[in-house]
């Protein structure tokens, strides 16, 4: 990042001479001038954040709606009046998380050197996007007969989901990871009585929870991995280069 | 290879298998290519049969709807549906949720007194609710079936639900649900005594914000707010409440007896409401904004997936035909699924409009789309039935994989035994049955049409090409093909507007770029705002919604029930018009038609009917009971009961409710009870202002509140993406049409949305010398030449970029009258960087000039040339001493004024040498070995030379021993050269084909054998062939006769495009000897020659392109197919031949078998240059658009507007780089994405032209000449980025 900093301050000065002191401030002289040139990463690592973080915000409000309305969650009835009757805070955590992992699964599959090939178009990440929905969906309307068989019923959903969209091992891992935090953070939020869930049957939430978040963190990743799509050439003549 | 029709012997079942499968698929594509029309009308049928069923569903909808049934013989209808069901709605089954009996109390005080004071109005008719309750609660009817109290008989709530603790104080838990407005005072007397504002409690449970279901209020008071009388501006002054009372189950004899005893305790006089009827009141699944949000959230996703899925489709004739196709594919499937479903009586249970995009996307378009690509993939040449046949059986097992492991999941799902799963799986398998169905003959047959169309109108276009045949149908085709249109791929993003030019952004900014320059975000919040405003409106409980309600009610039902509508004598409750009350009332079961008790008050004149009473006194408050009253709950919102339910966790959703008839109560209060059950507190109430604007003014206010807050809160929304928006995008985006400046010197490009690429080491070099615009460039990657308008040929290293070679002689003898560009050229080798300014008026003269044909200017420039004139012409010895002292001893103040008419016999002399010139080629004496023994340097040194000084010795032994019969052609100026190991080949337009000796620029030889201009060259390994202004080709073959010890190789081996030229070392005698001359090869000029490859290509103006063979200068082909000249060919070593036209069309050829590959419309106006990769073709136009083109599908990628003038300029490094020239600058851009890596700025001078031509050596350098400059760039990280 500093390198580019670097040369965008560079980027005022004219004339061959400046050009060549500025190339020479560089630490890595291997790097050749188009290599830097592509990765204008400050910028595009901001866009690609703000589009994730607005795509997390959307889905936590839309979903949220889902178990508000089906009453599988519960806010105080003081914060119940804030615009999607729920807490103002979950959307934005919601983003922040899901900007994280997007950023973080591109990230990750570049530092283990195995870009992620598989089904990289727009098309199967909406379909990944809408299998997740469902999964919601299913999650907050469908009755199920008891609490365990809605649970692997979802579970093996969201493996499904991982399966079909996704295939690599970073992305089960990092799913299941990133689940079980997020299922740590949710105990802890309904301990301190933030919210409540009105049929807890996993201590003080639903034990569906870890699959959904795990069905969030590849879907989140998918669309990182495919935004980031773009820059993955460089990334890896940059890899090449080192 | 799906199919193979001799199988081998050992074969596993999976092959066997896949064999079958195969060989099916491909039957079925050739029965279905075979006769398209009768199978799409099958498909069609069949779509229609499965879809009959679903005519049967009921339509959509949210409201409720009612069914009413007569009282009396009333029961509780039975779960199983009954055969004859007659108008008997489908939901009318079961028992109720619920039994709804409203007791609707009308209270007075009367007659009014003038003593009152407004809160009289409501105080005691509200206080007199805790009697009627305790009345209710503690009926009990008893009679031989046993005792029935309320208590049994009612709903029996429990908790709230946790969110809604600020109603527990109001609403009943654990007991019956009896709502009234005494609930506020916790039904209790002694509360409601002591309450000093009722009317402040009753608002203090309002909800602060603007709600939009049915609020406590009417809840509890069980009429909308406005006609329940209770405010201080009461001009009526008749309270109107009720007593809901929800039961369980109905007990026609304790409702009977409940009736009986309040009429007879609080009789209405004048009351004729019937209650013959019950109405049965059906939910829908409730699907309210909250609830929308996440169906349109899916449906979004839906269409992004079949957007994005849809994109894919490629090279066939009409995309969104097929797209279409596509989706309605998908669609029809589920609607036949669901129509199977329906008539095996599968009715679904689920929302349909929810799972519908899920099953959408468990279908999915991957089938469509595979089969779409693997037809497309298929030969073209083949017969389209084929084709179909082909793809379609490529792709059959991985269709067929699909489709049983799709099967397997959904086998899996319905083995969950949750019946909402075992519903969407049973109805995902009938869709994906159904689809695959679709897919197989729907779809595959409108494949098959859309390729046929394809092949016709690619035969069409291509029939004329083959051989010259006419066109078959001359009629009706012509004008079609005639004005080549530009047809621009949909999917093509073009940048246009000038914002754009400069830097090709990453889609998703193009798209975020797109929403701001149309302002869409801006439009959608106004629109959005503007129904946010209008639902609030309609919403609010003061607002629109009641009036409309109060409206639609007065006219009609509420809703049609569902399928049968309304008995005659049940449907619409009549207008009672006076009569005999006690005829209706005989029709009650259980009550006794009670008779009026005596003492009623005096208000009161019974025997009339519910008309307005005008003759009454107005301070007379009047009691009246009209239709409206009869069935006033369907003046409450249709969300009224199931949110009365909804509080304690019921829902009414998909089930009903039953609302027995009214009972009503009229109460009478004397003023004396009114005074006496007046709180203290109330008398301290101002009275009321003005009662006349305060009624409603209280509601105007409330709708102008809500309107200023949804206008504040839009504007704040505005705002705040607008901030968003900047912060986003800093410069200003959305005005494209402001002129943003001319960009400064040394600025870099920095675009409109504050992009700059960074800059990097690529420093140009810069070539100065040539005194005209430089019109020819040749390369052969270690060696540069140049060409100007002058005539002057300049050799460069391209590697140093130092002037190795000036053919200077003819450019010496043209310049130098002047001096100044001898001084030039010692300045040159100082390093200044200045062009001098004495050039300037010099300059220009002589580009206007360009051509050096016009006959004056010439003349001009041959008066001035005479002091060079030694250096060549040093067999004319008496005239070089003369020539020479005159220039040395020019004063420099003549620089601007030549003296005129002074040397004008060196054209004489020149005119007179060129009729004793040697014309015969063949007979070439060796004299030029002589040469070899002037030392390489001479170059260099007389590059150096500084001004004055006469010209060397060896220059002029050189000119000497060359001269004398190979002999320069000065008066015709070069019109193609070519450059190979070190000789340059350049082709004048007098038809003169000369090699010179690059290093040392000594004339090897030169062939006069035609007349007409030679305007192209090429040079093959030892052949050169010039294209002739004529229209003939001529093929030479350059021999060298030397020693072979001394052949040694050159050139660069960097790219294997070209064959390293073998070095002719200046021993060796050069002949040039015409062997082939096509006359005819061409009927109009050669515009474009190419030769790679064994092969050369020629265009012409004729529109056509041929092919020739350089061995034997046999002609292969003759391709035809554009409508308009020739104006760039590419060919390389791949035998990739690309061609493009002034039609602005560009055909991709196939150089082994003639056939055009692919053939495109690219460009308004000439394309003007070609390049190939092995994925891409790069065009430029006269539009000075360059167009990428994916190769294979022929589809454009996208497009890079250049600045005006500089479209021909462009070059590809690598692969992936590709290079265009600007206004001074050249820009590199990634090839793959089309995103601008970087631009470098060429010299300080060169501001204002544009670079013409860009040439791209081996050693990724690049060359490119604006002006009479020429520009080196090296680009030395592209080699690295090529390992």
């Amino acid at each position: 990042m500093s390198l580019t900093l670097t040369a965008m301050t560079d980027s005022t000065v004219t004339g061959g001479q400046q050009q060549r002191s500025g190339s020479g401030q560089m630490s890595r002289p291997s790097r050749g001038p188009y290599i830097s040139v592509i990765t204008n990463r400050t910028t595009n690592l901001v866009i690609r954040g703000t589009m994730l973080f607005s795509v997390g915000v959307f889905l936590a409000l839309v979903l949220n709606l889902l178990q508000v309305q089906r009453n599988v969650t519960l806010f105080p009835p003081d914060v119940i009046s804030s615009i999607f009757s729920s807490a103002w805070w979950v959307p934005p955590c919601c983003g922040t998380a899901s900007a994280m992992i997007g950023l973080l699964y591109p990230c990750i599959d570049s530092r283990l050197g195995e870009p992620h090939k598989f089904k990289r178009e727009w098309s199967s990440v909406m379909r990944c996007v809408a299998v997740f929905v469902g999964i919601n969906h299913a999650s907050a309307k469908v009755d199920f007969a008891n609490n365990v068989q809605l649970s692997l019923t979802l579970a093996a959903l969201s493996i499904g989901l991982w399966w079909t969209f996704d295939r690599s091992r970073s992305g089960f891992g990092l799913g299941i990871g990133i689940a079980l935090l997020a299922t740590l953070a949710t105990q802890l939020l309904v301990y301190n009585g933030v919210f409540q869930y009105t049929s807890p049957d996993f201590l003080y939430i639903r034990s569906w929870l870890p699959c959904i978040f795990f069905a969030g963190v590849i879907t989140m990743g998918n669309i990182g991995r495919q935004l980031a799509l773009y820059e993955y050439k460089v990334v890896q003549e940059k890899t090449h280069q080192d | 290879d799906g199919r193979q029709l001799t199988p081998p012997p050992r074969m596993t079942l999976r092959e066997r298998l896949r064999e079958k499968i195969s060989a099916a698929f491909y039957h079925h594509g050739l029965l279905c290519a075979s006769y398209p029309v009768p199978i799409i009308l099958f498909t069609s049928a069949s779509i229609l049969t499965c879809c009959y069923p679903l005519l049967r569903l009921p339509l959509p909808g949210t409201g409720p709807v009612e069914f009413t049934t007569g009282v009396r013989d009333y029961t509780v209808p039975s779960h199983e549906p009954q055969g004859d069901l007659g108008e008997r709605p489908d939901w009318y089954r079961g028992p109720p949720v619920a039994y709804i009996q409203q007791v609707l109390v009308k209270a007075a005080v009367s007659p009014w007194d003038s003593s009152l004071v407004p809160v009289d109005v409501f105080r005691s008719p509200l206080g007199r609710v805790f009697s009627l309750l305790e009345e209710i609660r503690n009926h009990v009817h008893s009679d031989s079936t046993g005792v029935r109290s309320l208590e049994a008989l009612c709903l029996q709530v429990t908790d709230l639900l946790p969110g809604l603790r600020r109603m527990q104080s109001v609403l009943p838990e654990h007991g019956c649900l009896l709502v009234s407005p005494g609930n506020y005072w916790q039904n209790q007397r002694e509360l409601f005594d002591s309450d000093p504002d009722p009317l402040k409690t009753i608002q203090k449970h309002e909800p602060k914000g603007l709600h939009t279901s049915a609020t406590l209020r009417d809840l509890l008071f069980g009429v909308p707010g406005k006609h329940t009388g209770v405010s201080h501006y009461n001009r009526k002054r008749v309270v109107t409440y009720t007593i809901t009372v929800v039961l369980v189950s109905y007990d026609t004899r304790f409702l009977g007896s409940l009736r009986s005893r309040l009429k007879q305790l609080h009789p209405s006089a004048n009351c004729s409401l019937r209650d013959d009827h019950m109405v049965h009141v059906h939910f829908k699944e409730e699907i309210g904004i909250a609830e929308l949000i996440p169906l349109v959230t899916t449906y979004i996703i839906l269409f992004a997936y079949i957007y994005f899925s849809t994109r894919k489709i490629d090279m066939v004739k009409s995309k969104w035909g097929l797209a279409l196709a596509a989706v309605v594919t998908v669609l029809s499937s589920l609607l036949m699924s669901v129509g199977l479903c329906t008539l095996f009586g599968l009715t679904p249970t689920l929302n349909g409009g929810e799972i519908f995009p899920y099953l959408v996307v468990v279908i999915g378009l991957e089938n469509v789309l595979v089969l779409t690509k693997s037809v497309v993939s298929t030969p073209v040449d083949l017969e389209v039935k084929l084709r179909i046949a082909q793809g379609l059986s490529n792709e059959s097992w991985s269709i067929m994989k699909n489709m049983a492991t799709e099967l397997c999941i959904i086998l899996i799902g319905y083995f969950t035994l949750v019946p909402a799963i075992q519903e969407f799986c049973l109805f995902a398998v009938v869709g994906l049955v159904s689809d695959f169905f679709l897919q197989m003959f729907f779809f595959t047959t409108v494949l098959s049409i859309d390729i046929r169309r394809m092949e016709l109108a690619d035969l069409n276009r291509r029939l004329p090409a083959e051989a010259g045949l006419p066109p078959p149908k001359p009629g009706p085709l012509r004008p079609r093909e005639a004005p080549p249109p530009p047809r621009p791929s949909p999917h093509t993003i073009t940048l246009q507007t000038p914002a754009f030019r400069n830097l090709r952004l990453p889609k998703r900014l193009r798209v975020v770029y797109f929403l701001a320059r149309t302002r869409l975000a801006q439009r959608i919040i106004m629109v959005g705002t503007v129904i946010w405003i209008g639902i609030l409106v309609y919403t609010d409980p003061a607002g629109l919604r009641t009036y409309l309600a109060a409206q639609v009610s007065e006219q009609s039902p509420l809703g049609d029930s569902g399928g049968g509508g309304l008995p005659p004598h049940l449907g619409v409750a009549p207008v009672f018009h006076a009569g005999d009350p006690t005829s209706t009332l005989s029709v009650l079961p259980a009550p006794e038609p009670t008779p009026l008790p005596e003492n009623q008050s005096q208000g009161h004149h019974g025997s009339a009917g519910a008309g307005p009473r005008p003759q009454v006194p107005p301070a007379v408050p009047q009691i009246t009971w009209g239709a409206e009253d009869e069935e006033g709950w369907r003046r409450l919102s249709f969300r009224h009961w199931p949110s009365l339910f909804s509080y304690y966790n019921i829902t009414l959703a998909k089930r009903y409710i039953s609302i027995l008839p009214v009972i009503p109560v009229t109460l009478h209060l004397s003023p004396q009870e009114a005074i006496e059950t007046r709180h203290p507190q109330d008398t301290r109430h101002p009275p009321p202002p003005i009662p006349k604007v305060s009624a409603d003014l209280q509601t105007d206010l409330t709708l102008y509140k809500v309107a200023a807050l949804g206008l504040a809160a839009g504007v704040l929304l505005v705002l705040l993406l607008f901030c968003l928006y900047r912060v986003l995008c800093p410069r200003n985006y959305g005005q494209n049409g402001v002129a943003h400046g001319r960009r400064r010197r040394g600025d870099l490009p920095c675009d409109d949305y504050g992009y700059s690429p960074p800059v990097s080491e690529i420093s140009p070099l810069l070539l100065r010398g040539h005194s005209m615009d430089i019109e020819c460039l040749a390369s052969d990657g270690m060696l540069l030449a140049s060409c100007c308008l002058a005539g002057q040929i300049r050799v460069w290293d391209a590697q140093t970029g130092d002037c190795l070679t000036v053919i200077p002689n003819h450019g010496l003898r043209r310049s130098s009258s002047s001096g100044c560009w001898e001084q030039r050229d010692g300045w040159d080798s100082v390093g200044g960087a200045t062009e001098p300014e004495c050039l300037g008026s010099d300059c220009r003269e002589h580009s206007f000039s360009g051509d050096g044909l016009s006959e004056d200017e010439g003349d001009l420039l041959r008066r001035r040339s005479v002091p060079a004139r030694p250096t060549l012409f040093t067999d004319q010895p008496d005239l070089t001493p003369l020539i020479d002292t005159n220039f040395t001893c020019q004063p420099p103040s003549h620089l601007a004024t030549p003296p005129r008419g002074g040397f004008d016999f060196g054209g004489l002399v020149e005119r007179a040498y060129l009729e004793h010139e040697s014309p015969s080629p063949s007979t070439y004496p060796s004299p030029s070995s002589a040469a070899s023994s002037s030392p390489p340097s001479a170059a260099h040194l007389q590059r150096r030379r500084s001004l004055g000084d006469a010209p060397t010795l060896p220059a002029q032994d050189r000119a000497s021993t060359a001269g004398t019969q190979a002999t320069a052609d000065w008066d015709s100026s070069v019109w193609a050269m070519e450059l190979r190991g070190n000789l340059i080949a350049a082709g004048r337009s007098s038809g003169k084909l000369e090699l010179w000796d690059a290093v040392e620029g000594s004339l090897r030889c030169s062939n006069e054998d035609g007349v007409s201009g030679i305007t192209a060259l090429a040079f093959l390994n030892n052949r050169i062939v010039a294209a002739r202004l004529n229209g003939s080709l001529d093929f030479f073959t350059v021999e060298i006769n030397k020693p072979l010890g001394l052949l040694q190789y050159r050139g660069a081996p960097g790219r294997g495009s070209m064959p390293p030229s073998p070095c002719y070392s200046s021993e060796d005698v050069i002949s040039c000897q015409l062997t082939r001359s096509v006359q005819c090869a061409h009927q109009k000029p050669i515009t474009v020659l190419r030769a790679a490859a064994g092969r050369v290509v020629t265009g012409s103006q004729d529109h056509t392109v041929r092919v020739y063979r350089l061995e034997d200068s046999c002609c292969l082909f003759t391709l035809q197919g554009h409508s308009g000249g020739i104006t760039a060919i590419y060919i390389d070593q791949t035998m990739v031949l690309a061609s493009g036209g002034q039609d602005g069309a560009i055909c991709l050829w196939d150089v082994l078998t003639g056939s055009r590959v692919s053939h495109v419309y690219g460009h308004r106006g000439d394309v003007t240059s070609l390049v190939c990769t092995t994925s891409c073709v790069i065009s430029s136009g006269l539009d000075d658009l360059i167009c990428i083109w994916d190769r294979s599908t022929g589809i454009k990628l996208y497009s890079i507007q250049q600045e005006v003038g500089c479209g021909a300029s462009l070059g590809v490094i690598s692969e992936s780089l590709l290079v265009t020239g600007g206004q001074g600058c050249v820009s590199f851009w990634d090839l793959n994405f089309g995103d601008l890596l970087q631009t470098v700025y060429l010299g300080q001078s060169s501001d204002g032209q544009g670079v013409r031509q860009l040439l791209v050596l081996d050693n990724a350098a690049i060359v490119c000449d604006f002006g009479s400059e020429l520009s080196l760039v090296y680009v030395p990280s592209v080699l690295e980025k090529l390992d």
